[in-house]
């Protein structure tokens, strides 16, 4: 086991490096550049610009320099869009945020989800299934961008109940809104997914041994069919985890919570290489982490998988 | 002293405190110029697009960046409600004779939120930090514009950043020496890159100074609380020197990417100001008749034609750019597509320009029908048209819902009159930009906005060396027009007579001239509407008392 983990966080160093160089080579292949404006700067206020961020060095210097500031010092350079803060800033502002209203639509997206599923596979073909179905289905055509907001109209402009956008510290009443437009097409993905998967386990031969030894449902399925159940759904769970905590730019624009998606999204129009490059490798180490986390739970889950 | 006195003492004490209070808060009751009522919440909150990307004075490059720093920072001069100079931390300026040199006089109660005194040092080493190639500033193209004596080379590092041409005289008079006589000077010293910054508090902090609790600032206003991507909160400054007649205590702007969601929030009562979503003017100011502004705005929204070596074959010809030109229907673009209260345009500089009389443009005289006809002659005397060689053009915009809805509507306007085939391409905004500035482009939307109030500020951009001149415009008789009016007494005349250059040879085609478009509560007053650069100062703003 601890052999497995050692390998593939060595497997892990040489992928993100490699998605490091990748991005920068991209970021540097696409026309314009951080201080390109509407109105082309003097060549000489450009100069001065481009020699203060380390800009006018050969493109192979500014990589090596970037990876040592980052491997070496954890700094991730100053942004070239915002002046007066570095990207551990905007990061170290940013991810908070997302992480709370990623984590709140995780638990909620996860919780409902399973027992929306879990409950239509067990009362299969009944109302209950198809009402589950029902929900799903809308959960998953209603994208966050038509959800947010229809969400503030009738809960901000028509009933007032709740702010229509904001984050003032993570109240919870600014992160109900954010919450329920991040988690709904989640929610459905995961519904769907464990209802099949529940249908499958049911109809296998060791739920009907445990039905015809006089087992009580209940015990039938927490005992016996959850823990196969959650198979598929925990290889959705760890991208979505990732996808959920590292933010959506839809809901940071829609509801101005100044989380990370929304300066992920900026810096790519902005090029403004030092955000795009530190928010990457956040998400690239994230998603490495997490798939890791989710292939030792696999393990856990079920005792046929062996490290 | 017994007891008895002491107590009398004490509470005489306590009723000249409450009656001073109440005195105070009374006279806070009535708007003590125009007699309104005032309400007691004297905040104002309004929306913005994006973060800031910088909030030092020297460094701000945008609007709402811009609007921040007037209200921290306060400059030699300010602007009124209808955009004329009006003295700020300077009382007044005397010029020499031969225009070179400025000598401005400071009040001497002026003041930072620290309480030492504003001098004329602080505007010489804000000028100098602005110059300096170590700051990066992207305004110091700015501060070249302003032609103080040895700009240039202080930019390209060839000159000590001391070595600029201002000067402290003493603590109250500072003096700047310029290259060449600018008779628009006084009104470019109330851009913010200008605004004076302190100096132990940059250097004590570094970059960090604009943060809240590092921040000094000598403006109406200081800087309380900032969360990026959020808002950022201004209060009012006690140390201010006009303080006294300060009535908003405390400006708000909330940053929210996404209008319609801006508006929703704001029709749901939860800020003051709020820009209208493109198409969307008509129906507000129907249902909100009170809130719904519209105000010139110095814009113009134009498009390039690339008469360049790089362009098309048709557009060298003069008569295919006139007829493009005349062929569009800038009625149905302003009334029926923008729809905001903006104007047609014949001209590229805007018609509420200070001083400027626009030129009149034969076609704005003649009604569609005649223009169109007139166009399709041209076509045809160039040989091309219904009758003639088919022509295709290119048509490219930045990405942009409402960019995209202009430049269908004037290709069907080509294509129905003239019989032009247009093919529209739209880009990112970077991919954009660089696209037209290597004139790989036939026909591209352009937009630009006055640096200040003055005609030169949109003519120079047609100048033979303009680095926004993307359409490869050369005229020697405008270059030397432009050249001549900088120093000229009365420029006026030989701006107009540029103005007709581009309206005989068409490199652009004016489209509309913008108009700043807007929802504002009722209740806030005071707001510059008559300010065609929409400079707004919150120390002027004020609440009254709802009905």
């Amino acid at each position: 086991m601890l052999n497995y983990v050692l390998r593939r966080v060595a497997i892990a160093i040489p992928t993100i490096l490699l998605l490091v160089v990748i991005s920068f080579v991209l970021m540097y292949a696409a026309p314009g550049g951080p201080f390109n404006s509407e109105r082309p700067l003097p060549a000489q206020v450009m100069a001065n610009i481009e020699a203060r961020y380390g800009l006018d060095q050969p493109y192979w210097k500014q990589m090596t320099t970037y990876i040592w500031n980052v491997v070496v010092h954890f700094d991730f350079g100053p942004s070239f869009q915002y002046r007066d803060r570095t990207v551990n800033d905007v990061i170290a502002q940013g991810f908070p945020v997302t992480l709370t209203y990623g984590f709140w639509s995780f638990i909620v997206a996860l919780v409902v989800g399973v027992a929306l599923g879990a409950a239509a596979a067990i009362r299969h073909n009944s109302w209950l299934d198809y009402l589950a179905v029902g929900i799903s289905i809308g959960a998953q055509v209603l994208p966050n961008f038509v959800m947010a907001p229809i969400l503030v109209l009738v809960f901000t402009l028509w009933l007032g109940w709740l702010p229509g956008g904001g984050w003032q510290g993570g109240q919870i009443e600014y992160i109900i809104l954010p919450v329920i437009a991040l988690s709904t097409s989640y929610m459905a993905s995961i519904a769907r997914i464990t209802r099949s998967s529940m249908l499958e386990v049911l109809n296998a031969g060791f739920i009907r041994t445990a039905r015809a030894k006089g087992l009580p449902t209940s015990r039938i399925i927490w005992k016996h069919a959850m823990k196969p159940t959650m198979l598929p759904v925990l290889s959705y769970l760890g991208p979505a985890f990732v996808g959920m905590i590292t933010g959506s730019v839809i809901i940071d624009v829609f509801f101005s919570t100044g989380g990370i998606g929304q300066f992920f999204v900026n810096s790519a129009f902005n090029r403004d290489y030092s955000v795009i490059m530190g928010i990457t490798i956040l998400v690239g180490v994230l998603t490495v982490t997490f798939n890791l986390v989710v292939d030792l739970l696999y393990a856990w889950i079920d005792p046929k998988i062996r490290y | 002293m017994t007891l008895k006195t002491h107590l009398l003492a004490g509470t005489a004490a306590l009723f000249a405190l409450s009656g001073a209070a109440h005195a105070e808060s009374h006279a806070m009751m009535e708007h003590p110029e125009t007699g309104e009522k005032l309400a007691t919440d004297q905040s104002f909150t309004y929306r913005v697009l994006d973060e800031f990307p910088s909030i030092d004075p020297n460094l701000i490059e945008d609007v709402e960046g811009s609007a921040i720093g007037r209200q921290l920072f306060e400059g030699l001069m300010n602007q009124d409600e209808k955009g004329d100079v009006v003295p700020g931390v300077a009382t007044g300026y005397e010029v020499s004779e031969d225009g070179l040199t400025y000598t401005f006089t400071l009040r001497d109660d002026a003041k930072w939120s620290n309480g030492e005194p504003v001098t004329a040092n602080d505007f010489v080493y804000s000028w100098q930090r602005a110059a300096d190639p170590a700051t990066a500033s992207e305004y110091q193209w700015y501060m070249g514009l302003m032609k103080i004596a040895n700009v240039d080379e202080v930019i390209a590092g060839d000159m000590e950043p001391s070595e600029l041409g201002v000067k402290a005289v003493d603590d109250l008079t500072f003096e700047v020496t310029l290259s060449q006589p600018l008779p628009y000077f006084p009104q470019m010293v109330t851009h913010t890159t200008t605004f004076p910054v302190p100096q132990a508090a940059i250097e004590e902090h570094g970059d960090a100074w604009t943060q809240p609790g590092n921040m000094v600032s000598n403006g109406a206003y200081v800087l309380e609380d900032r969360v990026p991507q959020e808002y950022i909160t201004l209060a009012k400054n006690p140390e201010y020197w006009d303080a006294e007649n300060v009535i908003i205590e405390e400006v708000k702007a909330l940053i929210i990417n996404d209008e319609n969601q801006a508006l929703t929030r704001y029709l749901a009562g939860e800020f003051d100001q709020t820009d209208v979503p493109a198409g969307q003017f008509p129906r507000l100011a129907e249902e909100h008749p009170e809130q719904a502004i519209s105000v010139p705005n110095l814009c113009t929204y134009y498009y390039n034609l690339n008469v360049s070596e790089s362009g098309p074959e048709a557009l060298a010809d003069p008569k295919v750019r006139e007829a493009l030109y005349l062929a569009i229907d800038r009625d149905v673009i302003v009334e029926n597509v923008v729809a905001g209260g903006q104007k047609p345009a014949y001209t590229l500089t805007h018609w509420a320009t200070a001083g400027f009389e626009v030129p009149s443009a034969e076609a704005a005289q003649m009604s569609q029908q005649e223009r169109n006809e007139r166009a399709k002659e041209l076509m045809s005397e160039a040989g091309y048209g219904t009758d003639g060689e088919a022509l295709t053009l290119d048509l490219l915009y930045n990405t942009s819902e409402s960019h995209k809805q202009v430049a269908t509507a004037i290709g069907q306007m080509w294509k129905q009159t003239l019989g032009v085939d247009i093919s529209m391409a739209n880009m990112e905004w970077q991919t954009f930009l660089e696209e037209r500035h290597n004139r790989n482009y036939e026909v591209a939307r352009a937009g630009w906005c006055a640096d200040y109030n003055e005609a030169s500020s949109f003519l120079d951009i047609m100048d033979t060396n303009s680095s926004y001149n993307d359409s490869g415009f050369n005229n020697e008789t405008y270059d030397s027009l432009l050249t001549e009016a900088k120093t000229s007494e009365d420029p006026l005349p030989l701006y107009t007579e540029a103005e007709t250059i581009i309206t005989q040879e068409f490199p652009i085609l004016p489209i509309y001239h913008y108009a700043t478009v807007f929802m504002m509560d009722e209740t806030i007053k005071g707001y510059p509407l008559e300010n065609a650069q929409d400079n707004w100062y919150a120390k002027d703003l004020y609440r009254v008392a709802g009905e």
